[in-house]
């Protein structure tokens, strides 16, 4: 008995050194070298973006946002209901079916609104993609692998904000070939893609595309920062988020 | 015994050449779209699922009712079914395969398929199904194929099977519930977020895939010299009457939450497929009603469900019934009104209708391979054989008492 115990501290001693060693000889074992992140790039726990529709929410002007969106990331252009699209505008009614009512404010009424992912909190399209193609990452953005994706469109169905598109056909016969974005990737045919929060340009310290083109109709930043410029205008102004019900935690909101 | 498949009629090897055809054909349409991608159906933004998906849906029903065969059978050893049950498997074995087809058939990238085993996700109700699916599979094709051996050598059934066959029974019904939990967790499509989707997919199931199995039992004596025992064919019968009164009854259930409550988002589906949808889809819908009705009044009075020239025709629109509901009205219904009460028509094309043509056409094909086995078996064996009075060999009768003694003897 006494001997037992005396081996099993002994081992359980030798496994604690290894245990301690381990992660460094691994890590100088070269089989994956350590990634560093650029320190120019922008960090959050949970990016959300907050859009003030009292100074955005022209057809054209969202246009132009779109635009500048679909360029950088080479989103085919393509009429009808095949079509592609990351960010485009609706009406009240169609952004917020549940919170419609018949005397709404003639002004608003007449507005567009943006539309884009929500990058949700607790997003239905993550939770019933079969292959993890569609994958949540630590800063909250709701990101695509389209190398993975097999295109059942399952997330297509889960999202009760029709934010996503499928490539039905080739999607690079609807891009001008001269004027593509060397630095994002084309899509082939049959996978899904969307909205990725500008990922590419936080990662190098850049704001998203449309929010840079909105002049200020739109604040980008971490929701869970108290002190970020979105829980600031969160703060101060009443807003809107769409269909709460669904409980997908949408973190799009919207100044009305 | 596959070498049973191989001896068969000229029309039998007619039937196989024309299917192979229809084969041909669809896969000409299926080369196309896998060129060109999904772009040659009519499905879109809004209506990403379509017809595919729907008779994925619909098979699922039929892979699972042989189960209303089986679990008589082994749970209420009510014997009169056993020789039936094979057929029920072999049924079951094809519509795994059909629905694998239209699954496959129906993703962008299916060189990527295997994504969904290399990388397991069981947050997915997708994995899940592609689970169970390959699972009810392989026990229908352990059991069917092992039972029908042992009966050719004159043996019983083995012990070790018998698991098996229990877990294939409670697997049945949990192919239907996975497929419906495929629908009903999704937020924001209201036509499939609601808790009794399961119990209406097992419903449907339960009517519909008898009563195509009957249909092609029915094909089956004209071709073969298999009688399905009168017994065995009323009992089913009454299954079916039963699980389409269930059926219809959770339908109303439906129609009453949605309208007495008011809520928009679950009358707008409705009111859609019933009413604003385009005139050829609305008709669609109404003849489900027209149809489920008058299958109902038909299999409920007695008069009419024992006559047995009526049957085949109740069982024809039953199959219409539930097809138009589940097959087509389920799956568009769901995706129209789209999130934003926006409407966007879907209707299938020609191509789509292809590839569709070609999974029925190998479906088709498997049936009838395996349903030539099963009956060449029984006919060596002088299993419910047909008598010149119209009577099976397994009927009690009493226009053939020689007959039903002499038989064993011959084999």
């Amino acid at each position: 008995m006494k001997n037992n115990r005396r081996t099993f501290i002994k081992l359980a001693g030798i496994a604690a050194a290894g245990l301690a060693v381990a992660p460094k000889a691994l890590a100088s074992s070269g089989g994956h070298s350590p990634v560093k992140a650029n320190p120019k790039g922008l960090h959050a726990t949970q990016w959300a973006m907050v859009i003030d529709t009292t100074k955005l929410h022209t057809e054209e002007e969202i246009a132009k946002l779109a635009e500048a969106c679909h360029a950088i990331h080479n989103v085919p252009k393509i009429e009808g209901h095949k079509e592609v699209k990351w960010l485009w505008s609706d009406t009240y009614a169609h952004t917020f079916p549940e919170q419609e009512n018949p005397h709404l404010a003639e002004e608003v009424h007449h507005r567009d609104f943006p539309l884009l992912c929500n990058h949700c909190e607790n997003p239905p399209c993550v939770r019933v993609c079969p292959t993890k193609a569609t994958y949540k990452r630590p800063d909250g953005i709701v990101a695509m692998d389209y190398h993975r994706c097999i295109g059942c469109r399952y997330c297509m169905a889960g999202c009760p904000y029709g934010s996503r598109s499928f490539n039905w056909g080739e999607p690079r016969k609807n891009l001008d070939l001269s004027k593509l974005n060397p630095e994002f990737p084309t899509r082939m045919r049959g996978v899904v893609e969307k909205c990725n929060f500008c990922v590419e340009r936080l990662a190098v310290g850049k704001m998203p595309a449309c929010v840079e083109a909105s002049e200020g109709a739109m604040v980008f930043g971490d929701l869970n920062d108290p002190d970020s410029e979105v829980r600031q205008v969160l703060r101060e102004k009443f807003t809107i988020r769409r269909k709460p019900t669904a409980g997908t935690e949408p973190c799009v909101y919207y100044v009305i | 015994m596959l070498e049973l498949a191989l001896k068969g009629s000229k029309r039998y090897y007619g039937w196989i050449a024309f299917l192979l055809v229809l084969i041909g054909i669809g896969s000409l349409a299926y080369v196309n779209q896998l060129m060109v991608g999904l772009e040659t159906t009519g499905m879109n933004r809004d209506v990403s699922w379509g017809f595919y998906i729907s008779q994925f849906t619909y098979l699922v029903g039929l892979a699972a009712s042989g189960v209303m065969i089986v679990l008589p059978n082994y749970f209420h050893s009510y014997k009169t079914n056993k020789h039936m049950v094979i057929f029920g498997e072999f049924m079951a074995i094809a519509a795994c395969i059909m629905c694998m087809l239209f699954i496959a058939v129906d993703v962008g990238q299916p060189t990527r398929m295997l994504n969904v085993m290399l990388h397991p996700t069981p947050n997915s109700i997708l994995f899940w199904d592609m689970t169970v699916l390959v699972g009810y599979l392989s026990l229908n094709l352990l059991v069917g194929w092992t039972c029908l051996q042992a009966d050719r050598a004159n043996l019983p059934h083995p012990k070790w099977l018998k698991p098996f066959i229990y877990v294939s029974i409670i697997w049945a019904f949990s192919i239907h519930t996975v497929t419906a939990f495929l629908y009903q967790g999704l937020p924001g499509r209201h036509y499939w977020l609601t808790a009794i989707l399961a119990a209406r997919f097992l419903a449907s199931a339960f009517c519909s895939g008898p009563a195509i199995l009957l249909l092609v039992m029915m094909v089956t004596e004209k071709f073969t010299t298999f009688k399905m025992a009168k017994n065995a064919l009323s009992t089913l019968v009454k299954i079916i009457a039963y699980a389409m009164c269930i059926n219809m009854f959770f339908f109303a259930l439906e129609i009453f939450t949605a309208f007495y409550s008011n809520m928009p988002g679950h009358m707008h589906p409705i009111t859609f497929l019933f009413a604003h949808a385009d005139p050829t889809l609305v008709t669609l819908m109404w003849t489900f009603l027209a149809c489920a009705a008058i299958s109902i009044i038909l299999l409920v009075t007695p008069k009419f469900r024992n006559n047995l020239k009526l049957l085949p025709y109740t069982l024809i629109i039953l199959v219409v019934a539930t097809w138009l509901d589940k097959g087509l009205g389920l799956v568009i219904g769901g995706f129209t009104p789209n999130p934003f009460h926006a409407i966007t028509p879907y209707w299938p094309t020609g191509k789509e209708l292809l590839v569709s043509m070609m999974v029925y056409a190998i479906g088709a094909l498997i049936v009838t391979v395996l349903f030539k086995i099963a009956t060449s078996v029984k006919e060596e064996m002088g299993h419910s054989q047909g008598l010149p009075c119209g009577c099976s060999t397994e009927d009690t009768c009493e226009c053939a008492p020689e007959e039903v003694e002499e038989a064993p003897a011959e084999a």
